[in-house]
């Protein structure tokens, strides 16, 4: 019986002390109709071996190819430090730190992490994570909402330049909470959004502002202005970042003369493995003055009883073990383990570190862009600089040219068509410090094939 | 084993010019590379500390040390399901091709991942009794406002636009409320019975045109199967009301009895508790989510369909599913959590998932009856156990002043992770025991010789019980303080 320990004379044991004549008798109090007769549609048992050698034939199947794609998971180097450490049985197979005292390790941990990212955004308190970075945009505008008092209007301009799916889930999950989105255009050929198209908003009540940094096209946004705009109106602004970008940029708590508001985003980059899209973590920090409107766990630093210094869950009157349907989200569970890899991905980058992988991210993708552009007909969308991803226009649709592209084992970035028809045949690619110039120079060479037979056919 | 009950801050590791060199890549720091405009560049370093890989591994393995987990104590947590984490579960997911693959990969390089996440599907699918299934949920709670939202809309979708209340018992989890008001709903409480089972009359005279619908555990918070769970479902239906099936109490029932078979229009899993994914100290978990028929075209979006052709396997989105609510993640989902409950599922088989619940129930069933003897009082001893059961200490409290805290703090010292306290809130100084099928009679044994031991203290020594943990790396800690003077991250001294 995998993972049942139990004896026959164990069972025989329990029951008697019980005084139940088998197990079956336990599930007497189950109408007898409801009963499942069989559990047809489900296997046979497998040994481990056999599991495992089915997973490796499965993983076999989908290969390694080379990636290109960024759009908000992105491939970067993750030291072996960091999940031999987070995947030891402490910290892995332990619960939400409840029992305080008996989950020191974990909440220091997390004290430690609210810690550094809040040194990186450039704030003053942190969660200890959400589930994603769409679902703490999402998370972010509900708590604009609780903490702009001076509006009334529950509304959020959501740039057209922030992630897709961002604004897809912020959408399906505020959707029965009486928010309005509008959304705000960028400039067509520069890629970022301009604070004099923002004019037509001018004399609404606006309850914030989301900015994202870099933008989804990877295009530098003009952040201090848009902060300063929407502080003058009386919005909250909500930065969305790529933590590693922070090693370069300006911290959102330095954005526009006051700083943005609160700060979320996607915690993939520090230390998750792109895994088909999970588990990531997301982040969010914020100002003091709104800690009491912030969703998700926060740790304390405090004493025991002998006055020695220990950490405990704190605020939890936010919470909904607490406060039920008054609390400030429904969540429970987060992403902690992700959020451990962040915190041993920080501690091991540092500053320094941090900066060496934005900048070589950078670079690699300028060198990557430089080798697509190179090719005829291939044309970077924007002007404006960016950060580790571009837009390229092709010729010619995208679709069938990836298609050919993944067949040689290369992913060659996003199909935008679904998303920014407007954009035509655009492309949106990526390469972080993983990518190296051989890399790069088989991919614009296998592109540059795939559209030169295209165009033959 | 650590000498040290302490561990100093990695902050205080940090000394200037160190670093894990070996695990940067190799380019030039310092300025900023071109093409950051003026006035973007980051101006001062984040004080990030400045430590060395071996700094590094050896303070948070020491800090892992300071741990209660599954894998170094019985872990007995009410609601939570804190069964073993297989290994081969975390070994398959970490497989380079899976941890490497981006979730925007075209389907072609996915076909091996994607077959498994049909097959999860569908396993799901058979095990609980439902017509659809989708995997994006990312945790329990993300589940229930999947579940929530696709009922709002499937009311919506028939013109039905009054129904915007959500009954639950008053024993619920406080998901249930908290994701009722996150849909827009208000959340409203129906009584529970003396003998543990909602009560039908209150249930009656709650339901009506504005029911939305119920969300319900059963097995119950309170550890006891819902015996007039089709008359619930009766009483809702003909109300207009769909039922919703909070799934934490679903390794109960696992292979014995099936939601979708009970009524339930719509329920979310918890894959890390019934399908063994590890907690990881608060997360990851993964939600699941299962409907009946008339809930299908609400499903929220993607998921994992197979056609005739190849690529056999492919996402379905928006555009083939108009009616979803939606994108609930940023991508397809907690993936490798998916891919550690499938092999964790494939691994147990049909019979193996049959045996789930009724070792489960065995388990909990001897650990009440054990306890009863050794003097506990269970809070419905006329009640069969289910997965778990709760004891009332309000007997111990009344004579020695002993609550369930102190019994709490004291397991510690004893070197098992406490129970689950103080909820259901209905029952007075509860504790909320789960042991899981994984453990054996021997654990449990043991885990009954500590419980004694502590009613003894009850009487004879009680201040050895209000000053408990002794032996952990820390006594109580002072939570009004943690919240009244907040120190939520490190300042330097003097900082």
């Amino acid at each position: 019986m995998p993972f049942i320990p139990h004896t026959e004379d164990d069972e025989r044991e329990m029951l008697a002390v019980i005084g139940a004549p088998s197990i079956e008798a336990l599930f007497d109090e189950i109408p007898a109709n409801l009963r499942v007769q069989s559990l047809e549609g489900l296997p046979s048992g497998l040994s481990e071996l056999e599991v495992m050698q089915l997973m490796a034939a499965r993983a076999r199947a989908d290969g390694r190819p080379l990636c290109f794609i960024g759009a908000g998971a992105y491939e970067h180097h993750i030291p072996a430090a960091v999940w031999s450490t987070i995947t030891r049985g402490e910290f892995y197979s332990a619960y939400t730190p409840y029992q305080a005292e008996a989950s020191q390790g974990t909440l220091q941990s997390i004290y430690e992490y609210q810690s550094m990212m809040a040194r990186l955004t450039g704030m003053q308190v942190s969660n200890a994570s959400l589930y994603d970075g769409a679902t703490a945009v999402a998370e972010a505008c509900l708590m604009a909402v609780r903490a702009n008092r001076r509006s009334q209007a529950a509304r959020i301009l959501l740039p057209r330049s922030l992630h897709p799916h961002y604004r897809a889930v912020t959408l399906a999950m505020t959707l029965n909470q009486d928010l309005t989105f509008d959304t705000l255009p960028y400039v067509r050929d520069a890629g970022h959004m301009s604070v004099d198209s923002l004019a037509v908003h001018d004399g609404q009540d606006i309850t914030a502002l989301v900015i994202q940094q870099p933008n989804f096209f990877g295009v530098f946004e003009e952040v201090d202005a848009l902060t300063d705009w929407a502080h003058a109106r009386g919005a909250l602004v909500i930065a969305v970042v790529n933590p590693i970008s922070l090693a370069l940029l300006k911290p959102p708590g330095e954005w526009g003369a006051k700083g943005a508001d609160i700060v979320v985003g996607e915690g993939q980059p520090l230390g998750c493995p792109l895994s088909s899209g999970g588990p990531y973590f997301g982040f969010m920090t914020t100002r003091m003055q709104h800690v009491r409107q912030m969703p998700g766990r926060i740790v304390g630093a405090t004493v025991d009883a002998d006055g020695r210094p220990g950490f405990s869950l704190t605020l939890q009157a936010r919470e909904q073990h607490i406060r039920r349907a008054k609390a400030t989200s429904n969540i429970c569970t987060n992403q902690g383990l992700l959020m451990m890899a962040g915190t041993l991905y920080l501690a091991l980058m540092g500053a320094e570190g941090l900066e060496r992988v934005a900048a070589a991210s950078m670079a690699r993708t300028a060198e990557l862009v430089a080798a697509l552009t190179a090719i005829p007909h291939v044309r970077r969308a924007f002007a404006r600089p960016g950060f580790h991803e571009a837009v390229v226009t092709l010729e010619r649709p995208v679709a069938p040219v990836l298609a050919a592209l993944a067949q040689r084992g290369i992913q060659g970035g996003l199909d935008l068509a679904d998303y920014y028809p407007e954009l035509g045949a655009a492309l949106l690619v990526c390469a972080t410090e993983t990518k190296t110039s051989a890399d790069i120079d088989a991919y614009a060479s296998a592109l540059s094939e795939a559209l030169r037979s295209a165009r033959a056919a | 084993m650590s000498l040290a009950l302490r561990e100093k801050l990695i902050f205080d590791y940090s000394r200037p010019g160190r670093g894990a060199r070996g695990q940067w890549p190799p380019v030039p720091a310092g300025a900023a590379p071109e093409g950051i405009p003026a006035g973007l560049e980051r101006r001062t370093r984040p004080q990030l500390p400045e430590v060395s890989e071996l700094d590094t591994v050896r303070h948070y393995t020491r800090l892992s040390q300071l741990n209660f987990s599954i894998d170094t104590h019985f872990y007995p947590l009410g609601s939570c399901t804190m069964k073993y984490n297989p290994r081969a579960c975390n070994a398959a997911a970490l497989l380079p091709e899976f941890a490497g693959r981006h979730p925007l990969a075209p389907v072609t390089h996915g076909q091996g991942f994607l077959a498994c996440m049909y097959e999860l599907q569908e396993m799901l699918k058979a095990v609980t009794g439902m017509r659809g299934v989708a995997l994006s949920p990312l945790a329990g709670a993300h589940g229930e406002f999947a579940g929530v939202a696709m009922i709002r809309a499937y009311h919506r979708a028939r013109g039905d636009l009054a129904r915007d209340e959500i009954i639950v018992p008053q024993a619920a989890h406080g998901t249930n409320p908290a994701t009722a008001t996150m849909c827009g709903c208000v959340a409203r409480e129906v009584a529970v019975g003396a003998d543990g089972d909602v009560d039908l009359e209150a249930l009656r005279a709650v339901v009506g045109a504005k029911t939305a619908g119920i969300m319900l555990t059963n097995p119950s918070t309170l550890g006891v199967f819902e015996r007039r769970i089709e008359e619930v479902a009766r009483i809702v239906h003909q109300a207009g009301g769909l039922l919703y099936y909070d799934g934490a109490n679903l390794n109960a029932i696992l292979g014995k009895v099936r939601p979708g078979d009970m009524g339930f229009d719509a329920i979310h899993m918890n894959l890390h508790k019934t399908f063994a994914t590890p907690h990881g100290g608060g997360g990851p978990g993964a939600g699941a989510v299962g409907v009946s028929a008339r809930l299908l075209p609400f499903l929220p979006v993607p998921i994992v369909e197979r056609g005739a052709e190849q690529p056999l396997y492919r996402w379905l989105g928006e555009r083939e599913l108009p009616q979803s609510i939606g994108r609930l993640t940023g991508f397809g989902g907690n993936a490798g959590v998916l891919l550690r409950a499938y092999v964790y599922m494939r691994m147990l088989g049909r019979e193996g998932m049959r045996r789930v619940g009724e070792y489960a129930t065995l388990n909990a069933n001897y650990l009440s009856a054990r306890l009863q003897q050794v003097g506990f009082e269970a809070a419905y001893p006329q009640r069969r156990a289910s997965h778990e059961f709760i004891l009332t200490l309000k007997r111990a409290e009344q004579d020695y002043g002993v609550t369930a805290m102190d019994v709490a703090k004291r397991l510690l010292d004893l070197g098992f992770h406490a129970p689950t306290t103080y909820f259901p809130l209905l029952i007075s100084e509860c504790l909320l025991i789960e042991p899981t099928e994984t453990e054996s009679k021997q654990t449990l044994d043991a885990f009954v010789a500590a419980m004694a031991q502590i009613l003894r203290e009850a009487q004879e020594d009680p201040e050895q019980l209000h000053g408990a943990p002794h032996r952990l790396p820390v006594r109580r800690l002072d939570d009004v303080r943690a919240a009244r003077e907040l120190n939520l991250i490190y300042q330097e001294a003097g900082g």
